[in-house]
């Protein structure tokens, strides 16, 4: 445990390398900070040094917000987009966790794919939209591809990571204790890898977030993706901003689910050290 | 005749950048049924390859290890293995832990139970058998490793730096508390360690390791009484017997020493 050392006074103390603080300070902290800068936004437009054109305050976006819920066209936009987002995701996590694992254990796997996945990593993905058009068509199903694409090569070099960091001794024992390379596989490492493995989960998910804007760029006619898109085409920059944030706070109940998941899951992690 | 475990010139040669590195060259041994045999050397001797190697974890390129005339071909459950670091199934309690070592045996399940129990109580970890590993301190770790290694009773019981990672006190703890295991449960221990003491402390007889590649320097036989008080190390006979393979290891440590000297010299030109 971090040591909190009471004999400094004044706000010094809070600002100590790698010490911890108390908990309601750390939680103020990620409200407050937030709301300063909302604050200071309301501030600028308020009293017009931008123009509405270019940021609207925060006001006209709330409405904006309510505008879209009322009108039911929030929730028509997000179900779809949660739907390809988890389509997608979950696609290429039922890939990228087995062949992930496999990688991290047989070199031969790793050396056969590796460098291909890395170099299939690098490549963007918004100029794979007139492929994934044809390959795909233009309904859900391309929506889905780019999704994919965007998350399972990232997905499957983090899960070889996650497989490759856990402890050499467990497998071992693993062999002295007489199971074979599938027992050892399924009962061993899997579990030991299990943690970072939801970690990576966890983190990808927010970069297949990031990518549904591409996703919904060709022939979508919902999501929230789409309707950024529809908006900057009337300059309705508050239907822009809505949208963006929108995104980021179903991005952030994302990360708060897996993270409370989590801490459910692997509880036996939690005192590790 | 009467030995268990015999190494019969056993080597192991690695090859680092395309050239051949001999870890362990032609080792000779023979350990009786219920010995307590000790292996010390300066760190990168080799020590734990050939325990590696005794274990069926690593295959050796010359030699052959057997166990009661059956040449060792891999790991099995004649042998227990202890490893330096925790290396506990994290995810499983202390007694899920010390059961998951019997699931490979054909005992029924009230034996299986009665085993666990059993164990749990020979390293005094009754009370914690709920607690997950990463609540327990590195002593507490390292006994249920060593009950997960004796439950499904192997005949030699491998030790790989067991007690390296804990402090002086705990160690003495945890070596009086392997004693009494051992006394108990008559079983064939190989205990590799760098400590000089704890050899000492723990061993009927002490094999000294040359470092570069691993061979035997020395054997020593330790013909104090048991069971042993803690504070024998003080005691002449012990500290004529440390003095000698202090003396050995040093002059392997200063070898070994001016060996990579001598490498860093020649890869300075």
């Amino acid at each position: 445990m971090p040591i909190q050392d009471q004999r400094k006074a004044g706000a010094g103390r809070y600002l100590r390398l790698r010490r911890d603080i108390p908990d309601w300070l750390f939680t103020s902290a990620g409200v407050i900070f937030p709301a300063l800068l909302i604050l200071v936004w309301w501030a600028v437009t308020e009293l017009g040094l931008v123009r509405p054109l270019f940021l609207p305050g925060p006001g006209d976006v709330l409405a904006e917000g309510v505008r879209q819920a009322r009108e039911g066209i929030l929730w028509a936009d997000a179900s779809v987009s949660i739907y390809r987002i988890l389509a997608g995701w979950l696609t290429a996590t039922v890939l990228a966790v087995p062949i992930g694992i496999l990688m991290g254990n047989f070199r031969l796997i790793e050396g056969a794919l590796e460098p291909l996945i890395s170099t299939i990593r690098y490549m963007p993905v918004v100029a794979l939209i007139p492929l994934s058009i044809l390959w795909a068509g233009i309904g859900d199903g391309q929506k889905i591809l780019i999704l994919f694409l965007g998350t399972f090569f990232q997905q499957v070099l983090m899960v070889m990571d996650n497989v490759k960091t856990i402890d050499m001794n467990l497998i071992k024992a693993g062999q002295t204790l007489g199971f074979s390379n599938r027992e050892i596989l399924v009962r061993i490492i899997l579990p030991a890898a299990a943690p970072g493995i939801w970690d990576t989960l966890r983190i990808t998910i927010g970069w297949t977030w990031t990518y549904l804007v591409v996703a919904e760029l060709v022939a979508a006619n919902e999501g929230l993706g789409r309707r950024i898109m529809d908006a900057q085409r009337y300059l309705a920059t508050e239907t822009i901003l809505f949208g963006t944030l929108f995104i980021g706070f179903l991005g952030f109940l994302t990360d708060y689910f897996f993270k409370r998941t989590g801490r459910v899951l692997f509880a036996w992690n939690r005192q590790r050290g | 005749m009467g030995a268990l475990l015999t190494l019969d010139g056993v080597g192991k040669t690695f090859d680092v950048d395309g050239k051949p590195v001999a870890a362990v060259d032609s080792v000779d041994l023979a350990i009786a049924e219920n010995e307590f045999v000790s292996i010390v050397g300066s760190s990168g001797c080799g020590k734990s390859t050939l325990l590696n190697i005794v274990g069926g974890l690593e295959e050796a390129t010359a030699g052959e290890v057997r166990i009661a005339g059956k040449p060792v071909t891999g790991p099995g459950r004649d042998r227990g293995f202890v490893f330096q670091g925790y290396s506990l199934f994290e995810w499983k309690t202390v007694a899920g832990n010390i059961r998951f070592a019997l699931e490979k045996s054909r005992l029924s399940r009230a034996e299986k139970a009665e085993r666990v129990e059993h164990f749990i109580d020979a390293v005094g970890l009754r009370g914690f058998e709920n607690a997950y590993p990463g609540q327990l301190s590195g002593g507490m770790r390292q006994r249920v490793a060593i009950a997960r290694a004796l439950v499904y009773r192997p005949r030699i019981l491998l030790m790989d730096e067991p007690f390296g990672a804990l402090d002086a006190q705990t160690r003495g703890m945890m070596q009086e508390l392997l004693l009494r295991v051992w006394g108990d449960h008559k079983v064939t221990v190989l205990f590799v360690t760098h400590d000089v003491d704890e050899a000492v402390f723990l061993a009927d007889r002490v094999v000294v390791l040359a470092s570069r590649p691993g061979r035997i320097k020395r054997e020593i036989r330790v013909p104090l009484a048991r069971p042993r008080p803690y504070d024998i190390v003080a005691d002449p006979g012990f500290v004529a017997i440390k003095r000698e393979i202090l003396s050995d290891i040093r002059e392997e440590t200063l070898k070994s020493m001016q060996l990579a000297l001598g490498s860093t010299e020649r890869s300075l030109y």
